[in-house]
């Protein structure tokens, strides 16, 4: 029972939603599973926020390792749903003014505005941009030339970090017009439109079978394992 | 004191110093000003609004009309005339004609407070934002923090590892909450609230509509139950319904898009033919764009050689193969040259944010007329 | 990092490839700060940017937007961050601004949570700044965010109201001028996609431009780690591609030019893109001169091995 209705509410939503595709009549189902759907995601990032809280409530109960960041974690996850759910210091949209929650958070000088842009901003650009650091350390300890293919790697990579600079017109741009293929700006995108699509188009058409048949499995029933354990 | 712990002092002393003498020469460093708009609304008057949308919402789906708002604006004062609303969204506790007026306060350059004081030295239009500036300072305390890590991880890395998982997952639930939630499963199901409270102009919902949202609240509630410490299978249904919806919309898709498609736009003529402004035949160019067909025709083949293990990688298929893996070395060759430049760019947007808007040392905007 | 790399006695006994091998990886990240930050005081300074000759896939970005006619609906999907907003909103504000520039009627969409902020900022930054007899609702409209991702997508095929029922100032759908007569999304000629992952370009051709290649156009601007992932559709299922700050840059420049005015400089926001290419350019250089150095070291300890 536990297994047999998330099996068929899986194969009824996942037919509907391909049919809908191909015949009319079925357009308005696929429509509404659509839409259930939305809404089910921003369910899914309470259910996200409700699983963090809950995981480092845990953490916090059992004192475990580094329980003081999880103070500082669920302080900044409480103070943030509390000034965002209800809307601390934001008026009235001035168009519909008797509605008390009109306006939006992100209106300029919110507090809610004020956590983007000196909190989120910040925060999540520079934990992407410290890769760059990471990705210089990595290229001079692993990127040897130690066969055919690495030579082949690292001849584009070469080609790419070069052509798609200036650097790429200072060292070939002197090569006559016959030759203009070999500049290093051309040659770069010679391997991204010709040697990189050929690569990735056949990824591509590889993960395409493979979605199509996983996904055929599963709304014939025969790909079970989401599902999980337990008893049927 | 550890070698480490005194190399940390060292790079603290000479940075804190470095902030001091920056701070004293020029303009200084590290402050946002803001300007002041005073903003005042007054409510539209009930009878006239009554009688105006009696007459226009019969016929419409939508149980509120929007007028157009009228805003006159001087200097600093935007005077709003709410507009007219439908009669569902009168029953409000503030009464028709009332006023209700606040500040609002907009970002300006720097260079506009230097403008404005030398204009008229007590004025109070343009001021320092002691919140904004103290953000700014946090931002790139924010910022150093995360850069820290590059020595060793440390407890600034950790707080600020700490504070953007936790601000991240409220940011993400409130998002949700307010742009999905409450326009689409709340303005179904409780129209009268989400119209009084928070959206006026919420259009009237139709019964198919409010059959679907209860069926996403059952769902929903069914999803949270996963928090409890009992009947977690109950959650298997919305994730039955979740990965339903996600098979049946992803065969359709990427066997069009990414199967049909990209087979169909492989199959291109093995010998081209470019021709000129005159009509002629460009040999150059009819060359290397042939040479670039083939060379795709058989990267693709070759590739899809390499994935295909039903066949054993000998003779014909196996040299193909071997050709399929030099192709992919080029395509991994070229992913790390882009990620390479896609992070410098990111890291540059950094060092531009801790330079212009932190350190003022550059004014590459012109906001300090440096 | 182990401390030994702080206190090694033999290393002055060690051959000169060795110690550079161990060379402690703190210098290289500083190496690569260098790298970044001197370009970019260097052009904070002089003001100075590097040409930009546009290559194809950037030309076509501009040329699909450039033959639309005056009052064309164009849909601007911000599929981005604040993480990300270094690579994307370079071409974001370029985008906007050759749209406003040639009168076309903007409707902004975001699929990733925080994208309705960075598209209410770039709004704000060309809008209003800049084109402010554009009207809200009638020239452009933000539609803020909605949750679903490729649902999202697959409802706005067919019910556009349904997708996005409310602008972000909270105005119904149905209320808006400019949206009074679209029901569905292959109603707008031009679809623009700002993405850094997923949802973004990708599945935009994947769910709708497939289903729609014959009636909607479509162009991207992407990130430059799946700049390489969208190259086979290009050109048959994206009609122009921005790959990464490169793309952007030449973008960007391709906008100046065409609304430039004589005697006037560009204003510094337009070339933001431009600016970044002077980090890229050094520190690119530095990441081949340390791919080579590494491989310099690979075989001279392979040489020495081999003796």
């Amino acid at each position: 029972m536990k297994r047999i209705i998330p099996m068929w509410i899986a194969i009824i939503a996942g037919f509907a939603m391909m049919l809908s595709s191909f015949v009319p009549l079925a357009e308005s189902a696929g429509e509404m599973f659509a839409d259930v759907f939305n809404v089910v995601a921003a369910i899914a990032f309470v259910l996200g926020a409700g699983s963090l809280a809950k995981q480092h409530l845990e953490k916090l109960s059992r004192r475990d390792a580094g329980w003081g960041y999880s103070v500082i974690t669920l302080g900044s996850f409480l103070i943030t749903l509390f000034i965002g759910m209800l809307k601390i210091g934001i008026h009235p949209n001035p168009s519909f003014p008797q509605a008390a929650y009109s306006g939006s958070n992100d209106a300029e000088g919110s507090a809610w505005s004020w956590i983007y842009e000196y909190m989120i901003t910040p925060l999540t650009s520079t934990m992407f941009a410290l890769l760059a650091f990471f990705v210089a350390s990595a290229a001079f300890r692993a990127f040897r030339a130690k066969n055919t293919e690495a030579i082949l790697l690292l001849v584009t990579a070469f080609i790419v970090l070069l052509g798609r600079t200036f650097a790429g017109v200072v060292l070939t741009g002197w090569f006559p017009d016959w030759a203009s293929g070999l500049r290093l700006e051309n040659l770069s995108i010679y391997v991204m439109q010709v040697f990189n699509t050929a690569g990735n188009r056949a990824i591509m058409i590889g993960i395409a079978l493979g979605v199509a048949a996983t996904g055929l499995r599963i709304l014939f029933g025969i790909d079970r394992s989401w599902l999980g354990g337990g008893d049927a | 004191m550890t070698r480490q712990a005194k190399t940390w002092l060292v790079i603290g002393a000479v940075f804190v110093a470095l902030l001091v003498a920056r701070g004293m020469i020029g303009q200084g460093l590290g402050r946002v000003y803001v300007k002041r708009t005073d903003v005042t609304v007054t409510l539209p008057d009930t009878a006239a609004v009554n009688s105006a949308a009696a007459g226009a919402a019969s016929a419409s789906a939508s149980a509120s009309t929007s007028a157009s708002t009228s805003a006159s604006t001087s200097a600093s004062t935007t005077a709003v005339s709410a507009p007219a609303t439908a009669p569902s969204i009168t029953s409000t506790s503030l009464a028709s004609g009332t006023t209700m007026s606040w500040q609002e306060w907009k970002q300006v350059p720097p260079l506009e407070f230097i403008a404005a004081q030398k204009a008229n030295p007590a004025q109070t239009e343009i001021t320092m934002s002691w919140p904004r500036t103290i953000g700014l300072w946090l931002a790139a305390f924010f910022t150093l923090a995360i850069f820290s890590f590059l020595y060793a991880d440390n407890p600034f890395y950790k707080i600020a590892e700490s504070l953007v998982v936790g601000v991240s997952a409220a940011y993400w639930g409130v998002i949700g909450f307010w742009d999905t939630l409450v326009p689409k499963m709340f303005g179904a199901l409780t129209p009268g609230l989400v119209k009084s409270l928070v959206q006026p102009s919420l259009v009237a919902p139709e019964m198919l509509q409010q059959i679907s949202m209860v069926f996403a609240l059952i769902l929903g509630v069914m999803m949270l139950w996963r928090l409890l410490p009992r009947g977690g299978w109950i959650s298997a249904w919305p994730l039955a319904f979740i990965v339903g919806v996600t098979a049946g919309l992803k065969i359709v898709s990427h066997v069009e898009s990414d199967l049909m498609a990209q087979a169909a736009a492989t199959m291109k003529p093995l010998v081209v033919s470019v021709t000129d402004a005159s009509g002629a035949t460009n040999m150059w160019d009819s060359w290397w764009a042939s040479v670039a067909n083939v060379l795709l025709v058989t990267g693709v083949i070759c590739c899809l050689a390499y994935f295909f293990f039903s066949v054993e990688h000998k003779g014909v298929v196996g040299g193909a193969a071997r050709v399929g893996i030099w192709y992919l070395m080029i395509t991994f060759g070229a992913s790390f040259g882009f990620t390479v430049m896609g992070r410098i760019a990111l890291l540059a947007a950094r060092v531009e944010f801790l330079f212009d808007d932190w350190l003022w040392l550059i004014d590459p905007n012109h906001f300090r007329g440096l | 990092m182990s401390a030994g790399n702080f206190n090694n006695t033999n290393a002055s006994a060690r051959p000169w490839f060795e110690r550079l091998d161990r060379v402690d990886r703190r210098w290289i990240f500083l190496l690569m700060f260098l790298a970044v930050s001197g370009p970019i005081l260097w052009i904070g300074v002089t003001g100075k940017t590097l040409p930009e000759a546009p290559t194809l896939a950037a030309r076509a970005v501009f040329q699909e937007i450039d033959q639309l006619p005056a009052r064309s609906l164009v849909l601007i999907s911000f599929d981005y961050d604040p993480a990300s907003a270094g690579e994307l909103q370079p071409m974001a504000t370029s985008l906007v601004r050759q749209c406003a520039a040639k009168n076309l009627r903007m409707v902004f969409i975001a699929l990733w949570p925080l994208g309705n902020q960075v598209a209410q900022q770039t709004i704000q930054d060309v809008i209003r700044d800049d084109y402010p007899a554009l009207k809200e609702g009638e020239d452009f409209v933000n539609m803020g965010y909605q949750a679903g991702n490729e649902a999202v997508m697959k409802l706005l095929l067919t019910d556009f109201a349904k997708a996005f029922p409310k602008d972000s100032r909270g105005e119904a759908t149905s209320n808006i001028p400019m949206l009074k007569d679209v029901k569905m999304a292959s109603q707008f000629p031009l679809l623009i996609s700002i993405s850094a992952g997923y949802p973004g370009s990708k599945e935009w051709v994947q769910y709708v431009i497939s289903a729609k290649n014959e009636e909607m156009n479509f162009v991207a601007g992407c990130t430059g780690v799946s700049a390489p992932q969208l190259y086979p559709y290009f050109p048959q299922q994206i009609a122009g591609l921005l790959g990464a700050i490169k793309g952007a840059a030449e973008y960007e420049s391709m906008v100046n030019e065409s609304l430039a005015v004589d005697g006037v400089a560009t204003a510094p926001k337009y070339l933001q893109a431009q600016r970044r290419m002077g980090p890229q350019l050094v520190a690119h250089l530095l990441m081949v001169g340390l791919i080579i150095v590494g491989n310099v070291i690979f075989f001279a300890r392979k040489r020495r091995g081999a003796a």
